[in-house]
């Protein structure tokens, strides 16, 4: 089986944030990174079907040059080989365009599975791997927490709500979406780091995947990030008073009208 | 307890190449996984938590420096690296590593025979078997020259004689690197648990050190094979090229525990309110605490760095080895205590680490050649004459 596993490399979990000037994103200079965690824990259920059923594990991660040291993390762990989208010229943050390119990577190397995280811990979108199916014309399915191989296909479980799980098949090739906390993952051992400097890491870049600057730029997104903002600190709370029928009254007007919840 | 942050105020991690870090990263994550919740019981009981041994072996965490072997044949500043990390734990977890990787492994990869190197040094590398090297005895610390543990030379083998006290894994090992007077002079030997004539005793009533195992060797009458000689070992100087790797290590390994007790005073500061509501942060004592802790700790990263660098470069003396272990575990040791000042009476509570690190650097001042005994070293380095005696 061949398995690619789309990595973002995220800003360290509790990373003090600086907010730019324009206050459309953080410094990025000051920051560590990491692997983004879901996408951990894709891996690890990548490299599990891997080691179970043979075959191989790719890593497609899209980022600047940073992002090396997280691919070198997953080749330790056991990723055979892995493809670099370089934006160290481009940047965007629109799942729409980030799928458009990793589709694009992905179509050159036909897997049979292809794996994202949930959601990506810095932007919490959670829309790339469905967009990335759509692209890819997959079927998909999400908060995937256990793969098992079934009769020409998968069969999964997901997490829902609650403490329920649902069972579904899917055909191969599919797109999963993969919940954090499926497995316990493994450590990157001393050996596997060494044997990592000997592992491919191909370079993509934009005509390398057959794509113009323009068509993936942010100024072609229909997403703007007009303001971004530290959670604001405001205390206030309402006692209501009188008898529970008037009280419910006076919560569902509040909820309406001023919390426009509904 | 927060998530351990390290100190790079002169953004050394840049000097580091990706893999360096990685492998720094990968014990940080297993040492917050999988030692942190373990170190305050079994500090507590006294206990080296054992079952960590093969995870710390299939890691690659053991010997990792050497070549060979089913080592992993690291560069100088990836093993200090390690050594940082498992420190930052506890000096009892890394001084498990330091014996078997530098005290262990190392005088079998440098002095052993073909045989004794393939026996053992898979089975050790891997945390199969577990290590320990005798040099101390009871009257003689600081001056291991005037060992009395004798090595007679039989018809059967070699018939050893005598004690070894405070040797870190000793009732943990399956081997012991011995060191002996023979007629020829001091050798190094390896004796097999269970080998008849051969004892270890745990040490009781430490109050540093606690998460290790510290015992006594006891020798009486005990046969081991001819084969069993370190044959390389030619004197004294064998036993201390060994001590060399190992303080290496520890001028590395304490940057970790000083971080450690560093990251928990800032943040214990800048939380703990005193006086008109103000943190104690604020005041400048406090700061003045702080910024020594970040000013030698910045300056004893470098200092290792650049140690690293000469070793890897071939060019490393055990005089410029004698200077980081002396200085690093002595800023180690300031800042402990420094810490644990600012951590108040909560400072003496084993809910924090600053006390644990504090006491342990007490060993560390002490074992691997005291403080005094570097200052000597390095006295007779550049006067060139002795002061020992
Ligand atoms: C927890 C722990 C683990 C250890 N693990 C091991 C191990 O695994 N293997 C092993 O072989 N050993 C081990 N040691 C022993 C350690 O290396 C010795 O304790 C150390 O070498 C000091 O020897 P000593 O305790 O006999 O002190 P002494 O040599 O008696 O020294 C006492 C004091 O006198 C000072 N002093 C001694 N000579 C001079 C001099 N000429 N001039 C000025 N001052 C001097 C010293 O600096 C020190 O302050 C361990 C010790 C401890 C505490």
């Amino acid at each position: 089986m061949k398995i690619i596993v789309c990595m973002k490399q995220v800003p360290v979990q509790d990373s003090l944030l600086k907010i730019t000037d324009d206050n459309t994103w953080v410094h990025e200079d000051e920051l560590n990174w990491e692997i983004n965690e879901s996408d951990n824990y894709a891996m690890e259920a990548a490299l599990r079907l891997k080691e179970e059923h043979g075959g191989e594990v790719v890593l497609l991660s899209m980022g600047p040059d940073r992002v090396k040291e997280s691919i070198k993390q997953g080749l330790a762990k056991g990723v055979e080989r892995a493809l670099h989208i370089n934006n160290e010229d481009f940047t965007t943050r629109d799942p729409f365009i980030n799928a458009k390119l990793l589709a694009a990577a992905i179509k050159q190397e036909s897997p049979d599975l292809v794996l994202t995280g949930l959601q990506a811990d810095d932007t919490g979108f959670g829309q790339t791997g469905p967009i990335l199916a759509e692209y890819l014309g997959l079927p998909h399915t999400s908060i995937v927490m256990e793969i098992e191989k079934s009769n020409g296909g998968i069969k999964v479980k997901r997490e829902l709500e609650g403490g329920w799980f649902q069972s579904v098949e899917l055909p191969l090739p599919a797109l999963l979406s993969i919940q954090s906390g499926s497995n316990q993952l493994r450590y990157a051992t001393i050996k596997g780091i060494m044997m990592a400097k000997k592992k491919e890491i191909k370079s993509l870049t934009l005509a390398d995947l057959g794509l113009a600057e323009d068509e993936v730029d942010d100024s072609n997104s229909s997403l703007n990030f007009n303001r971004i903002f530290i959670p604001e600190k405001t205390k206030k709370a309402e006692i209501f008073e009188g008898d529970p029928k008037e009280i419910a009254a006076k919560l569902a007007d509040k909820l309406k009208n001023e919390a426009k919840v509904f | 307890m927060a998530k351990f942050q390290s100190l790079d105020f002169y953004d050394i991690d840049s000097s580091l190449s990706d893999e360096d870090r990685l492998i720094r990263n990968t014990v940080r994550e297993f040492v917050d996984n999988e030692f942190m919740p373990l170190v305050r019981e079994y500090y507590r009981k006294g206990e080296f938590p054992d079952q960590l041994i093969p995870r710390i072996g299939e890691l690659g965490l053991l010997g990792s420096n050497l070549n060979g072997y089913g080592c992993a044949g690291l560069g100088a500043i990836a093993y200090g690296l390690i050594n940082q990390e498992l420190e930052r734990g506890d000096s009892g977890l890394r001084s498990f590593a330091s014996v078997q990787g530098s005290l262990v492994m190392y005088p079998i990869h440098a002095f052993g025979s073909e045989e004794q190197k393939e026996a053992w040094l898979p089975r050790l590398a891997a945390g199969d078997a577990v290590g320990c090297f005798g040099l101390t005895e009871p009257d003689f610390g600081s001056n291991p020259g005037g060992m009395r543990t004798r090595a007679e030379k039989t018809s059967d083998g070699w018939l050893l004689n005598g004690a070894k006290m405070w040797i870190t894994n000793g009732t943990l090992s399956d081997i012991a690197v011995v060191w002996a007077r023979t007629e020829d002079g001091i050798r190094g030997f390896l004796v097999e648990k269970g080998t008849e004539g051969f004892e270890t005793k745990a040490m009781h009533g430490k109050l540093s050190l606690r998460a290790s195992a510290t015992s006594e060797l006891l020798f009486e009458n005990c046969l081991i094979p001819e084969s069993n000689m370190l044959p390389k070992t030619t004197g004294l100087g064998s036993a201390l090229k060994c001590l060399t790797q190992a303080r290496y290590g520890i001028a590395w390994g304490v940057l970790g525990a000083a971080m450690a007790c560093y990251d928990e005073a800032l943040n214990y500061a800048k939380g703990r309110v005193q006086f008109s509501g103000k943190p104690i942060a604020s005041h400048q004592l406090v700061q003045e605490k702080l910024v020594y802790m970040l000013n030698e700790i910045t300056k004893a990263q470098l200092l290792a760095l650049q140690l690293g660098k000469l070793k890897d470069a071939g060019k490393a003396n055990n005089a410029q080895v004698s200077l980081a272990k002396r200085n690093n575990v002595h800023i180690a040791l300031e800042t402990a205590r420094l810490a644990r000042q600012i951590l108040g009476a909560n400072g003496i509570l084993d809910d924090y680490q600053a006390m644990r690190h504090l006491c342990n650097l007490e060993t560390v001042i002490t074992y691997e050649g005291t403080h005094d005994i570097h200052t000597l070293i390095l006295g007779s380095e550049i006067t060139g004459l002795p002061a020992f005696s």
